[in-house]
C-alpha cells in the first residue's frame, strides 16, 4: 500500500491540505462519542476513500481492522466490571475473576474499537492519497536532519522490498529449490538484512551527491498557486476541527456509557453527523482540474 | 581552464590493504568529453567518486594529494558542496532515485541548492524534456523500469545544469537504442551547452566517436591519456581488451590507424577501395522517418533479414525433440498490459540462443516462464529437464556466510572457485560472484537441460565476457540448451548461433545470428555495421578484409593505397 498519483480531488490537493484533512477526520473520530456520529464518520472515510479512488486500499485496511475492533469490544466486556445492565453472569473465569458481561462495557469497547478503526482508515487514506515527497519537502523546511532520516526510511522500504522479491526469486532458482517454509523465508530475510546497510549507504551517497547536506532553507512557499482543491481541503479541515472542538466544549452529541448508557439526544448526534458528512465530503465533489 | 584537477592522488578505502588510486594526476578542461576506460576494479569508479567528493568524505579511508572541482578543494568541501558544480550518476539506478515521484526527484537537487520555485519548475521541465521523460513526471519511481530509472537518475544529475557531469557506466542497464540515445544526449549537452563530461564505460565503441580524450586506468593508475585514435593505437599493443570491435577488426587485419568508430572505419574501407556497404544495401531496413523523437518505434528497428529470420511456429518434430518449448505463451498482467503475446519457441539441446530486444520487450519475463518462476496466463511451457536460470544480479543468490555452503565442491570446481571455499561470498570480486551464482544454479544431481541467463554481462569488462562466453559454449557442448537475454550484440554474436529478437512481447525475428545480427541498425554488431553484415566478429571481419583487399590488390596490382 503506497502513494500513487491518481485523478482525484484529494490527490490534486497539496500535501499540507490533504494531510490536514486526514488529520482532522482522525481527530473527529478520536473525539466522537455518539454511535451515530461514529457511523457518520465511518461514512466519511468510506465515501472519502471512494471519492479519492483509493476505496480498495482503504477497504483492505478496514477489513483487517474490523476483527480487531470486535476483539477490543469483547475483551473490554471481559475485563471491565462497570455497568449496570448485566447481559450474562459467567461466574469465576480465570484469569479475569468474577465476570459479569455488561451492556455498558460492550458498548464502551465497541466505541473504542470503532474510533481505532476510523483513525486507521483516515491514516490509510493519508498514506495512499497524500504525496510523501511534498510532505518531506515541508519537513525539510522545519528540520533537515529529521527529513533526511525520513527520506532514507521512505526510500529504503520499497528498495528493500524489491531486494527481497528478487532474492526470493533467486532462491527459487537454486538447484535444490532453496528450501521451503520458515527456513527459506529466514534465509531471504537474513540476506535482505545483510544487504540493507549497503543499500542505505548507496541511497545516502545519492542524497549527498544531490546536495542534501548543503540544503539551504528557502524563504516562502513552494511557489505553486493555491488550487481550488488546496483551499477546499484546508477549509474543510479547519471547519472539521472547529466542529470537533465546539461539540466537545459544548457537550454537544455527547454519549456516556458508565454506569448506564446515556446521551444528549439523537437529534444532536444526527445534526453533528450531517455536519461532519457535509463538511468533509464537499471538497471531494469538485472534480475540476484533478488530472495532472 | 581546468574544471577538474587531480594532483598526485593516492587513495585507500577504509580497511582495504591496497590503494584504489595510485599517484593519479590529471586535469579535465571546461567543455571536454572524457571517457574513462579500464578493466573492472581498475579505479574508474573510485576516480569518479573522488571527483564528486564522496571520496574521502563519505567513504572514509586515506587520501593523499588533492582534488579540485570547479575551484573547490574536496579536502575542504564535501559532496554536497561539490554538487553545486558537478552532477553525478553512480552505477545502480535502483539506489540512485530517492524520492517517490519523478517530478520530486528532478526537483530535489534544485531545492537543495535553495533555488526559488520558478527556477525549480523550469529546471524540472528542461531536464525532463532533454531526457524525453516528460511523460513520466507524475509516475511513481517504484513503477519505472531499469532503463527509465536510469534516465530519471540522469535527469536528477542534470537538473541543476551542472558544469561537470560524472557518469559511472550509465548505459549498462539500457538497450542498444536507449544506450545510443543517452550517448547522443551527452554529446549534445557537451556540444551545445558546453557541459564537461567524464564518463566511465566498458562499451567504448558507444562513446569513443563522441570523446575528446580517453583516460585508461589499470590497477589504480592512469596508463594512457590520449585522443581516441591515439588511445586505440596504444591499446592495440598495451591493452588489447580495451580495443573497440572496429579497432580490433583493423588490428587483426594488420591495418593502421585504428578507427574510433563505424564512420571512420567505413571511410577507411572506402579509401582502400572496399565499399562493403554499397554492395550490401538490401540487408538493413533504415528508419524512414525518425522525426523529432530520437527513439525509433518498433517497426523502425525491425530487422528485414528475409525469410531466414522470420519467426515461425516450430514444427511438431522440433517441439518433440526440444529441451525447451514455449507453446503460444501469453503473460497478461492483471489490470495491465500483456507482456508476452503468444510466444512460440523451441530450443534444441545444445543450442545457443540469444534473446534480444529493447527494454520492456519481454526478455526477462520469457526467461522466468522458462524457469517456472511465472505461470503463463495462456499457453504452455515444457522443458525436458531442469531449467537453471541465472538472474541479473548474482548477489541475489548469496544466502550463506561461506562460499563452500553456497554450492557443492563439484559445482565450485566446475567454475574454478574451489580455492575460495572458506571466504565470505560478498568478499569475492564481481566476476567471481557471477561464477559462484552460476555454480549455485547448476549445482545438483541432475544436469540442467536448459541454462538461462538474464543480462549476464552487465558491468563486465571484455575479458570477463570472453570467459563467460567460453563457459556457455562448454555447457552447450555438454548438451544443455543455452538461452541468454542480452543487450550486447557483440556478446550475442560470440555466444549464440541463433538470435530471437523480441518486441512488445513477441518474436519479430528468429534466425541464425549471422542473419539477425547482420541486418539491423541497432541490434547489429559493430563489425557487421562496418562490413555490411558480412561478418559479426572482428576476427571473421579481419579475414574478410584481408581476403577482399588481397583480391582487389591482385586485380589492381601496383595501385597506391591512400591512408585515411
Amino acid at each position: 500500500m503506497r502513494y500513487r498519483r491518481r485523478a482525484s480531488p484529494l490527490h490534486a490537493a497539496r500535501a499540507a491540505a490533504g494531510g490536514a484533512w486526514c488529520a482532522a477526520v482522525a481527530a473527529a473520530a478520536l473525539s466522537a462519542e455518539h454511535p451515530l456520529v461514529l457511523a457518520a464518520l465511518a461514512l466519511v472515510v468510506l465515501a472519502g476513500a471512494a471519492g479519492a479512488g483509493v476505496g480498495r486500499e482503504v477497504g483492505k485496511i478496514v477489513a483487517w481492522m474490523v476483527p480487531w475492533a470486535l476483539v477490543i469490544a469483547f475483551v473490554n466486556m471481559l475485563v471491565v466490571r462497570d455497568g449496570l445492565t448485566v447481559l450474562a453472569r459467567l461466574g469465576e473465569v480465570p484469569p479475569f475473576g468474577q465476570v459479569d458481561l455488561t451492556l455498558e462495557a460492550l458498548v464502551y469497547g465497541g466505541q473504542f474499537g470503532a474510533r481505532l478503526l476510523l483513525v486507521a482508515a483516515a491514516f490509510a487514506i493519508f498514506t495512499v492519497a497524500v504525496d510523501p515527497d511534498d510532505l518531506l519537502r515541508l519537513m525539510r523546511r522545519a528540520s533537515v536532519r529529521s527529513a533526511l532520516a525520513a527520506t532514507l526510511a521512505v526510500r529504503l522500504v520499497p528498495v528493500l522490498a524489491a531486494d527481497a522479491a528478487r532474492i526470493d526469486e533467486a532462491r527459487r532458482c537454486r538447484a535444490d529449490g532453496g528450501g521451503d517454509g520458515t527456513a527459506a523465508r529466514l534465509a531471504v530475510l537474513r540476506a535482505v538484512a545483510g544487504g540493507a546497510l549497503d543499500r542505505a549507504l548507496d541511497v545516502a551517497a545519492t542524497l549527498e551527491v544531490r546536495g542534501y547536506g548543503s540544503a539551504r532553507r528557502r524563504s516562502g512557499g513552494s511557489g505553486v498557486p493555491w488550487s481550488r482543491h488546496d483551499l477546499a481541503f484546508l477549509g474543510s479541515a479547519v471547519v472539521l476541527v472547529a466542529l470537533t472542538v465546539a461539540s466537545r466544549v459544548a457537550g454537544f452529541a455527547s454519549f456516556g456509557t458508565y454506569p448506564e448508557l446515556h446521551s444528549s439526544g439523537v437529534v444532536e448526534a444526527v445534526v453533528l453527523g450531517i455536519a461532519y458528512i457535509s463538511v468533509a465530503l464537499l471538497p471531494l465533489a469538485d472534480r475540476r482540474g484533478i488530472v495532472r | 581552464m581546468s574544471l577538474l584537477a587531480l594532483d598526485r592522488v593516492t587513495y585507500t578505502y577504509a580497511g582495504a590493504s591496497a590503494p584504489s588510486l595510485r599517484d593519479v594526476s590529471l586535469t579535465v578542461d571546461e567543455g571536454e568529453l572524457v571517457v574513462l576506460a579500464g578493466r573492472s576494479a581498475s579505479g574508474k569508479s573510485t576516480l569518479l567518486r573522488a571527483a564528486s567528493g564522496l571520496v574521502p568524505h563519505f567513504h572514509g579511508g586515506t587520501l593523499a594529494g588533492s582534488v579540485h572541482v570547479g575551484g573547490l578543494d574536496t579536502r575542504a568541501h564535501g559532496p554536497s558542496d561539490v554538487a553545486r558544480v558537478a552532477g553525478t550518476l553512480l552505477q545502480d539506478p535502483e539506489s540512485q532515485v530517492v524520492l517517490t515521484t519523478v517530478r520530486a526527484e528532478l526537483a530535489f537537487p534544485l531545492e537543495n541548492r535553495g533555488e526559488g520555485p520558478a527556477a525549480v519548475a523550469r529546471g524540472v521541465e528542461e531536464a525532463a524534456l532533454a531526457l524525453g521523460i516528460a511523460h513520466l513526471l507524475d509516475r511513481a519511481t517504484t513503477e519505472l523500469s531499469g532503463g527509465e530509472l536510469q534516465r530519471v537518475a540522469l535527469g536528477a544529475a542534470l537538473a541543476g545544469r551542472p558544469r561537470l557531469v560524472l557518469l559511472d557506466e550509465p548505459t549498462s542497464q539500457l538497450d542498444p537504442v536507449a544506450g545510443d540515445e543517452l550517448i547522443w544526449l551527452l554529446r549534445r549537452l557537451n556540444e551545445e551547452w558546453g557541459t564537461t563530461i567524464v564518463l566511465a564505460e566498458h562499451r567504448l565503441e558507444r562513446c569513443l566517436p563522441a570523446a575528446d580524450r580517453v583516460i585508461a586506468m589499470a590497477d589504480g593508475q592512469v596508463v594512457c591519456d590520449a585522443a581516441p585514435r591515439a588511445f586505440l593505437a596504444w591499446a592495440a599493443g598495451a591493452s588489447p581488451e580495451l580495443q573497440t570491435p572496429a579497432a580490433r577488426l583493423f588490428a587483426e587485419a594488420g591495418w593502421t590507424p585504428p578507427p574510433s568508430g563505424v564512420k571512420e572505419a567505413r571511410a577507411a574501407l572506402r579509401a582502400r577501395g572496399l565499399d562493403l556497404q554499397a554492395a550490401d544495401a538490401g540487408h538493413c531496413q533504415r528508419p524512414q522517418d525518425v522525426g523529432s523523437d530520437p527513439r525509433p518505434a518498433e517497426a523502425e528497428v525491425e530487422v528485414d533479414a528475409g525469410d531466414d529470420a522470420a519467426p515461425r511456429r516450430p514444427s511438431r518434430r522440433a517441439r518433440r525433440d526440444a529441451a525447451l518449448v514455449l507453446d503460444g505463451v501469453w503473460h497478461e498482467r492483471r489490470n495491465g498490459a500483456a507482456v508476452l503475446r503468444g510466444v512460440d519457441l523451441a530450443i534444441a539441446p545444445g543450442e545457443r540462443v540469444a534473446l534480444m530486444g529493447r527494454n520492456g520487450a519481454g526478455k526477462s519475463t520469457l526467461l522466468r516462464h522458462a524457469a517456472g518462476l511465472m505461470a503463463p496466463t495462456r499457453g504452455k511451457v515444457k522443458a525436458s529437464g531442469r531449467v537453471a536460470l541465472l538472474l541479473q544480479d548474482p548477489n541475489d543468490y548469496l544466502l550463506h556466510e561461506r562460499v563452500g555452503d553456497e554450492a557443492s565442491m563439484d559445482a565450485l570446481r566446475a567454475v574454478g572457485l574451489e580455492h575460495v571455499v572458506d571466504r565470505h561470498p560478498r568478499d569475492l570480486s564481481g566476476g567471481q560472484r557471477q561464477r559462484l551464482a552460476l555454480a549455485i544454479v547448476l549445482d545438483g544431481p541432475a544436469r540442467a537441460a536448459v541454462v538461462g541467463l538474464d543480462e549476464p554481462t552487465r558491468g563486465m569488462d571484455r575479458s570477463a565476457k570472453g570467459a563467460l562466453a567460453e563457459r556457455l559454449h562448454g555447457l552447450a557442448d555438454d548438451g544443455a540448451a543455452v538461452i541468454v537475454a542480452t543487450h550486447d550484440p557483440e556478446f550475442a554474436a560470440e555466444v549464440a548461433e541463433r538470435v530471437v529478437l523480441l518486441a512488445d512481447g513477441r518474436p519479430i525475428a528468429d534466425g541464425p545470428a549471422s542473419v539477425v545480427l547482420a541486418g539491423g541498425w541497432y541490434f547489429a554488431t559493430e563489425t557487421a555495421r562496418i562490413t555490411g553484415g558480412r561478418a559479426l566478429l572482428p576476427a571473421d571481419g579481419a579475414g574478410l578484409l584481408i581476403a577482399r583487399a588481397g583480391a582487389d590488390a591482385d586485380a589492381d596490382a601496383g595501385d597506391e593505397v591512400p591512408v585515411p
